[in-house]
């Protein structure tokens, strides 16, 4: 369908999604995590070692280090819960550094030398599968309890738990399941790049997520979609000006974050193209005969 | 129904409340008046569990609710609207309304990813029957799918009511709810107020313009500078002295 090129470009871009994903979820409760480039070493180095030294198959192993990261996602959210801004950011800087750096000496996972001769498992259909599955978890929680409950939190918290929403038992499941996002994204990661060390991973990998989803915006999901496919392919297509392309992007960046500071995709677009439209929402809620 | 005993709250050196008590009888309509900065809302605070008192215990259907968190308290049955209007933005008016079922109902994340995408849970068309039912009830059912800033101001204020009363709650708390609205919504907010008495609900009801709640109080606590001047029913209160000389004169 695509060249050899154009593909993994396509298979990155998926990878990035479900990582911008798993910022823009804890960002839609109000918490603005820097933990999941650490999550995402969890789920890399556990598939990984799951596929090359047990010889699990592939998907169970992607599934298991999708879990075990969301459990270390919801140990590491409880001192996350009272924490906010930049404390919160500072906190969660720490947990992914913790993450890496205990892959970093950890030796059965390879330790420095890091983790070789995993089989190529990633390809676009598995990941644009997770991605779909991802996107229609967000379509169909937006118009639910906890849709609104996780909608009321990222606002105005204070209030929300006046109106009965329990802020560490929806905070956590939020962190718990934002995490396992990024333990799948991190075993998509390691069974396409086949080498995996703890350098790819940790405040860095936090970092690189940031810009996609920063670009594209974190008020609606569709942000995350967008900014990771701009991020991926505009510096591809400035290759022809080869030096001065990441300047380039570089300005490109700054120019849209003061043109637009909350990103490509915002709540009034998405509202206005109608990816939310009143007439799709009514199916869901039939009004009930009188 | 409830009962506060003995409530102070300082905010640093400040002393907002001093040694309040506070007693609301079941289905009564009781009203909370004093001069701006009297410790009104900071009192509602500390009923509803926002901010932790310095000493004091509150004490709701017999049960010591002193240390309990906000949504503990709001599914126990206390309800509230807020003095500076708290809606949730990014929701329409109904789902604010249905917001405020979250506390009766239980479905969790994962049943939102397994029902079915097409009809929705017999919990979900619940909440929305309860919801259009008191956007109904507050007189605002026209205005379901409106976002709640492109609402009129009197409108946000029954708006806000509509998500308190979707709450079930058994002790309604309104935070001056007649703020900003006219002679005539007053009069209908009036009226609203008595309707959710007569539901079998008890109100507690801020109102920094005394006038108001002369005629819809069966009775009223004045406070200023965080303590108790006086209590009783509003022919009482209209006649202390006390009342005179350090709320009436001041505006009047
Ligand atoms: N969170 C807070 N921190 C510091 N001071 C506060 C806080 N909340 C209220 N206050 C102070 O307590 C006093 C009483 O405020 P409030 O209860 O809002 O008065 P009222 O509702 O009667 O107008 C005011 O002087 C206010 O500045
Ligand atoms: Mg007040």
């Amino acid at each position: 369908m695509f060249s050899e090129y154009t593909e993994s470009l396509f298979i990155m871009a998926g990878i990035n999604i479900i990582l911008g994903f798993s910022f823009y979820f804890p960002r839609s409760a109000g918490m603005f995590s820097m933990a999941q480039g650490g999550f995402m070493a969890i789920g890399a180095f556990i598939s990984a070692a799951l596929t090359v030294k047990l010889g699990m198959p592939f998907y169970p192993a992607l599934l298991i280090g999708g879990i075990v990261a969301g459990i270390v996602g919801v140990i590491a959210g409880f001192p996350a819960l009272r924490i906010k801004g930049v404390y919160l950011l500072l906190l969660t800087l720490g947990i992914s550094e913790v993450i890496r750096i205990f892959f970093l000496n950890f030796s059965y996972t390879g330790g420095v030398a890091g983790l070789g001769g995993i089989q190529l498992h990633t390809n676009l259909w598995n990941v644009y599968f997770t991605v779909a599955i991802l996107v229609y978890f967000f379509h169909r929680l937006a118009p639910t309890r906890m849709g609104r409950a996780i909608a009321a939190i990222g606002e105005d918290e204070e209030a929300a738990e006046m109106m009965g929403i329990d802020l560490t038992v929806t905070k956590l499941q939020v962190f718990g399941i934002s995490a396992a996002m990024s333990g799948l994204a991190g075993g998509f990661y390691a069974h396409y790049s086949l080498y995996i060390t703890s350098d790819n991973f940790g405040v860095a990998k936090s970092l690189e997520i940031l810009l996609p989803v920063l670009m594209g915006g974190t008020e609606v999901f569709w942000g995350a979609i967008l900014g990771s496919f701009v991020t991926t392919f505009v510096p591809e297509w400035l290759r022809f000006i080869q030096p001065y392309r990441m300047m380039i992007f570089g300005f490109i960046i700054v120019v849209m974050m003061i043109l637009r500071p909350q990103g490509l995709v915002d709540r009034s677009l998405v509202s206005s193209i109608g990816l939310r439209l009143r007439s799709i929402r009514l199916l869901w809620f039939p009004r009930p005969a009188p | 129904m409830l009962e506060v005993r003995s409530m102070s709250k300082n905010f640093g050196g400040f002393t907002a409340l001093n040694d309040l008590n506070l007693r609301i009888e079941k289905g009564q309509i009781h009203a909370l008046i004093g001069p701006n900065g009297a410790g009104k809302t900071t009192l509602f605070n500390l009923i509803s569990g926002s901010v932790p008192p310095s000493s004091g215990e509150i004490v709701f259907l017999g049960k010591k609710i002193t240390g309990s968190r906000p949504h503990k308290r709001a599914r126990l049955g206390i309800g509230r609207t807020f003095q500076n209007i708290r809606l949730i933005r990014t929701l329409t008016a109904r789902e604010n309304v249905m917001l405020g079922c979250h506390c009766w109902t239980k479905a969790g994340m994962w049943s939102s990813f397994f029902s079915s995408p097409i009809r929705p849970s017999a919990e979900e068309s619940e909440i929305r029957r309860c919801a259009d039912g008191y956007l109904e009830f507050v007189g605002l059912g026209h205005r379901a799918d409106m976002w709640p800033h492109a609402l009129a101001y009197g409108e946000q204020r029954r708006l806000e009511i509509a998500r308190a009363l979707s709450m079930e709650p058994k002790l309604v708390l309104l935070d001056e709810p007649a703020a900003g609205m006219n002679p005539q919504e007053t009069q209908e907010l009036n009226t609203l107020i008595r309707r959710i008495v007569d539901f079998g609900k008890t109100i507690l009801l801020i109102e920094h313009d005394m006038k108001m709640v002369m005629d819809i109080a069966d009775r009223i606590t004045v406070i200023n500078y965080g303590q108790k001047i006086a209590e009783g029913t509003p022919l009482e209160v209209r006649t202390n002295r006390a009342v005179i000389e350090a709320y009436l004169g001041e505006g009047e």
